[in-house]
């Protein structure tokens, strides 16, 4: 049923929208552009920054035009005096309680309420400063994330990406009038309460109140240091992001010009973490179906499925708090980031006859929960910690700043061998759907001896940006070694975003759904859309992304992570076998229960 | 015609020959659409401060499409200097109940709440008894309509009907962005009329009497009755039903001690009045409404002080949510701070009035929105006691 249309004036130019469009929509489609700060595409309208606010005539009062919807005959002036006074007001009001504290800031340069102060051209102070000494504590605890208190507009994004997108409300509102504040449960430090590294605050915060705990001085040094070894492991969604923030469109690929621009800042060797993403599918696909064979087989009934991925580390401490009931049920396989850099201090520290003593392996991540992963204390089987240092997206890109490298001008380069190879089937682990898509490419051809069928191996049910996809592939003329699996319905499911995540969750734990296998990614979209990619984000870029990454996939010469030689190689050389007593002691993990508070 | 001062004896009137479940019974004879015009004839207009036509509201929520509607008395007494409702409560609540089971009757709901202020948990257990009763009494009346009792944790934001919704549902008491208003979506999500303690009481004395004696009353801006609360430098403090539409000067010779200099008309979020302005002002919708709150300062008192403590207050009770009544709020009451100490000069209360500009137009609610009330009332006739 198509919805009403409403005409009405903006700036006296007539428009005719459909009825529920917002004044805030309409004036866009005019290409009349009304400041926002609270308003964010990903969340719902909150309307309490009162920057919108726009006149309509009649009206007792300014309208914040991101919540009131158009109505019939309305007529808005978005620059009226009224306006113009109001929200200059408003903005000087949040600088008032906001520490001002620019060239000192992380965010200086991308904060949404500098860019206001800007435009407003806000000079002396009219009001008096509000910030309180206390808030300038910032909580250090996280090693992700930094949450600076003398920074924050109250403008609630971060309390509704924690709730609405994640599901996991670490971070609320607390507190009324001058005593009001974004904080953690009894306000305790977020390292101490069920913040599960995401990031998507910050994907979301306007100003420098939530950062992530950035390594950028720390890879200086090592990199200057000449007693250190320095190799760099990229994650597969940071190549069609890092160019957002290097003046690059959306949506386009920067692969080359990444190796290019590490290896100019003076890496020893930029290698792949979509390498180890085919090592992680040789592991898991294997453990899949192991466990399908103890079940159908063995009728082994200790054995726990669906079986779920591990990759994403915001995920695991989510399940680690959430559900620890189901922790038996995450595959074992460490995330492949922590398969790198175990694999590096060992197999390729020999190689490469470095001592695994003087190797930093630096990673490059769309996430800023992996900085928390590598700090993990099971992830040191190397027998030092096997990812030292773990630098976001945009971490990366100011250090390409800083090296004051023309990023955009740069030859495309390969990555350094080994370790550097890697397989279509890799790289789409930066979209949500991607690590099913990616096993079952491998797992169904080492049962039927075929490859999937799908057109061109793309396997289009797994992709996309619902949240919740579910899919199922019908198994049949398998090998004889894998005849117990004839006939069998493979049922997968895939969610992105904690929020989503969680229901799929209480769908398993009540039954009401039987799958074998679950991907989840912990950020809406996949990596792609991780807590550590470039700022801003929103559906549309998402999107982008994910074409971006699909048709890097489409492009590569291999697209299965069994054919990637370097990882048929690191088997015959020095693992043997998937699961086998090698992989068991590098590539594989355990989870610990956690508490809610 | 000029009013004078008239006390009136209307809500707390017991009536030993009707009771107020047997004006329910007669009432819902009459059609809902005849009760409406009643209403609407009477000029009743709400007795919380904002003054909306009380049957046009029921009107609008009658006319919404819902199997769910709710009908809520907003018992959130708040306001610095009303203590009526309370009063109402203890003394006459079957009223009250009677007015919320007509108007659930007229809308078309079966459920009523009575929201009540966390501050008045000891009216509750005797609050509660006589809803039962009267809950039963309508189950005997095989009328569908039940009454529960909520209660409030004590933030001055939760009478504010839409936060008053969000802290009925659990959530943290925050308005919410209008529209939608609360005939279309208030608790719920549901089609709601929430009006004040007082005014459910005059909807079913209406019912009992008719509008004409109702409108008799008053103005033709302000019909009827009110229930004030009288505090301050007054040897009779107390509640008093007066007619509407006196002049300012009657009430300050009734109730003042000889020596006021200002009253402050509704409450904290009202405006003061200072003595020079007490004939020309009416206490109506024409000249300054009030939820009933009258306090009275004589000349002892600092105007810089009262300012101080209102602003105190609104620092303290806005939600936070918005920028202009979080921060504005503070700026005030710090900006006032700094004039007197000497650490800005006097001409920046013009920039804070500007100030209170914004918050008026630019707030998300009615608290944010109507502080510039009394800060521009009391700046603007006792400026040289806020500055020396």
């Amino acid at each position: 049923m198509s919805k009403y249309l409403v005409n009405l004036k903006i700036n006296n130019m007539p428009i005719s929208v459909e009825e529920g469009t917002t004044i805030l929509e309409a004036a866009k489609m005019l290409n009349f552009k009304i400041p926002t700060l609270c308003n964010h595409p990903d969340l719902t309208v909150a309307g309490n920054c009162r920057v919108c606010v726009v006149e309509v005539k009649g009206a007792r009062l300014l309208a914040a035009s991101c919540a009131t919807p158009v109505s019939e005959g309305m007529e808005v002036f978005t620059n009226s005096e009224k306006v113009r006074i109001s929200r200059k007001h408003i903005v000087e009001l949040l600088l008032s309680e906001h520490n001002a504290d620019c060239t000192k800031c992380f965010k200086n340069g991308h904060c949404e309420l500098q860019d206001l102060s800007s435009e407003y051209r806000i000079g002396d102070h009219v009001f008096l400063d509000m910030v309180k000494e206390e808030s300038k504590i910032q909580d250090i605890s996280s090693p992700s994330i930094i949450k600076d208190d003398s920074k924050c507009i109250r403008c609630q994004r971060c309390v509704r990406t924690c709730t609405e997108l994640q599901g996991v409300s670490a971070l609320a509102v607390v507190k009324k009038g001058d005593h009001q504040k974004i904080s953690t449960f009894l306000n305790k430090p977020l390292h101490e309460v069920v913040c599960t590294n995401c990031g998507q605050c910050i994907n979301r915060c306007p100003t420098g109140a939530l950062t992530e705990r950035n390594y950028i001085e720390e890879v200086w040094n090592a990199i200057y240091d000449p007693s250190k070894f320095v190799v760099v492991q990229t994650a597969p969604a940071t190549r069609v992001a890092l160019g957002e923030d290097l003046g690059i469109p959306v949506g386009q690929r920067v692969t080359g010009k990444m190796v290019a621009a590490l290896k100019k800042l003076g890496i020893n060797k930029v290698l792949d973490t979509d390498f180890t993403a085919d090592l992680t599918i040789m592991e898991e696909g294997t453990e899949l179906l192991t466990r399908l064979k103890r079940a159908l087989v063995d009728k082994d009934e200790t054995v726990v499925l669906p079986m779920m991925t591990s990759c994403s580390p915001g995920w695991i401490k989510f399940q680690e708090h959430m559900y620890p009931e189901l922790l038996d049920n995450l595959s074992t396989c460490k995330s492949p980031q922590q398969m790198f850099g175990a694999v590096a201090k060992t197999y390729y520290a020999d190689k490469i006859n470095i001592k695994a003593q003087d190797m930093i392996v630096v990673s490059i991540m769309p996430c800023v929960a992996k900085k928390f992963e590598c700090e993990r204390p099971e992830m040191r089987d190397s027998g030092y910690q096997d990812v030292d240092y773990v630098l976001t997206t945009r971490e990366l890109a100011m250090m390409i700043k800083q090296a004051g490298i023309d990023f955009d001008k740069l030859n495309d380069e390969h990555y350094d061998s080994i370790l550097g190879e890697s397989s279509g089937a890799a790289v789409i682990f930066g979209a949500t759907g991607g690590v099913m898509e990616a096993a079952l490419r491998t797992a169904y051809e080492i049962v039927t001896g075929r490859e999937v069928p799908f057109t061109n191996l793309n396997i289009k049910p797994v992709r996309g940006m619902e949240g919740i996809k579910e899919a199922s592939i019908k198994i049949k003329n398998v090998k004889p070694e894998w005849s117990f699996l004839e006939g069998v319905e493979l049922n997968v499911a895939i969610a992105h975003g904690l929020a989503n995540a969680r229901q799929l969750m209480e769908k398993v734990k009540s039954g009401e759904a039987a799958y074998h296998f679950i991907e989840i990614m912990g950020c809406p979209g996949g990596c792609l859309g991780g807590g550590g990619q470039p700022i801003p984000t929103s559906p549309e870029i998402r999107k982008k992304r994910a074409e971006a990454i699909y048709s890097e996939d489409a492009d590569m010469p291999i697209r299965k992570s069994h054919e990637n030689p370097e990882v048929v190689e690191i088997y015959k050389d020095f693992l043997t076998e998937p699961l086998g007593h090698k992989s068991h002691d590098l590539l594989h993990t355990h989870y610990k229960p956690r508490k809610r508070y | 015609m000029e009013k004078t001062l008239k006390k009136v004896d209307i809500i707390f009137e017991i009536d030993d020959k009707q009771s107020p479940l047997s004006i329910l019974e007669k009432t819902i004879k009459r059609s809902p659409d005849e009760i409406i015009l009643d209403l609407i004839d009477s000029g009743l207009k709400g007795r919380g401060g904002a003054g909306f036509p009380t049957g046009l509201k029921w009107k609008f929520a009658r006319n919404e499409d819902s199997e769910t509607k709710y009908i809520i008395c907003n018992a959130d007494e708040g306001e610095p200097g009303t203590f009526k409702d309370r009063e109402i409560i203890d003394r006459v609540p079957d009223k009250i109940l009677t007015g919320m089971a007509i108007c659930g009757y007229v809308v078309g709901a079966k459920e009523g709440f009575i929201y009540l202020r966390g501050e008045y948990n000891f009216l509750l257990k005797n609050l509660q008894k006589r809803v039962d009763d009267y809950n039963l009494g309508m189950k005997k009346l095989n009328f569908d309509f039940t009454i529960a009792i909520k209660s409030g944790s004590g933030a001055y934001v939760c009478g504010e009907e839409s936060a008053l919704f969000e802290s009925m549902e659990g959530k943290r008491g925050e308005p919410r962005n209008k529209p939608p208003y609360p005939t279309v979506a208030g608790y719920n999500s549901k089609p709601t009329v929430i009006n004040n303690v007082e005014t459910l009481v005059y909807t079913s004395m209406i019912c009992r009497m008719g509008p004409e004696q109702f409108k008799a009353l008053g103005t033709s801006d302000s019909r009827g009755s009110k229930v004030f609360s009288v505090s301050g430098d007054t040897p009779i403090s107390g509640i008093y039903e007066l007619e509407l539409g006196m002049p300012l000067n009657d009430f300050v010779n009734e109730f003042g001690d000889g020596d006021t200099k200002a009253v402050q008309v509704g409450g904290a979020s009202g405006h003061c009045v200072p003595r020079k302005k007490f004939n020309d002002t009416i206490i109506g919708f024409e000249g300054i409404p009030t939820g009933g709150s009258m306090m009275i300062f004589n000349s002892s008192r600092s105007m810089y002080n009262v300012l101080h403590d209102y602003l105190e207050f609104f620092t303290e009770e806005s939600c936070g949510q918005c920028t202009p009544c979080r921060v504005g709020c503070q700026q005030l009451l710090k900006g006032i701070e700094a004039v007197k100490r000497g650490e800005r000069p006097p001409a920046y209360l013009d920039d804070l009035k500007k100030l209170t500009g914004t918050m008026k137009i630019a707030a998300k609610c009615g608290l944010g929105q109507s502080v510039g009330n009394p800060f521009n009332s009391i700046i603007d006739n006792f400026r040289e006691e806020i500055i020396y």
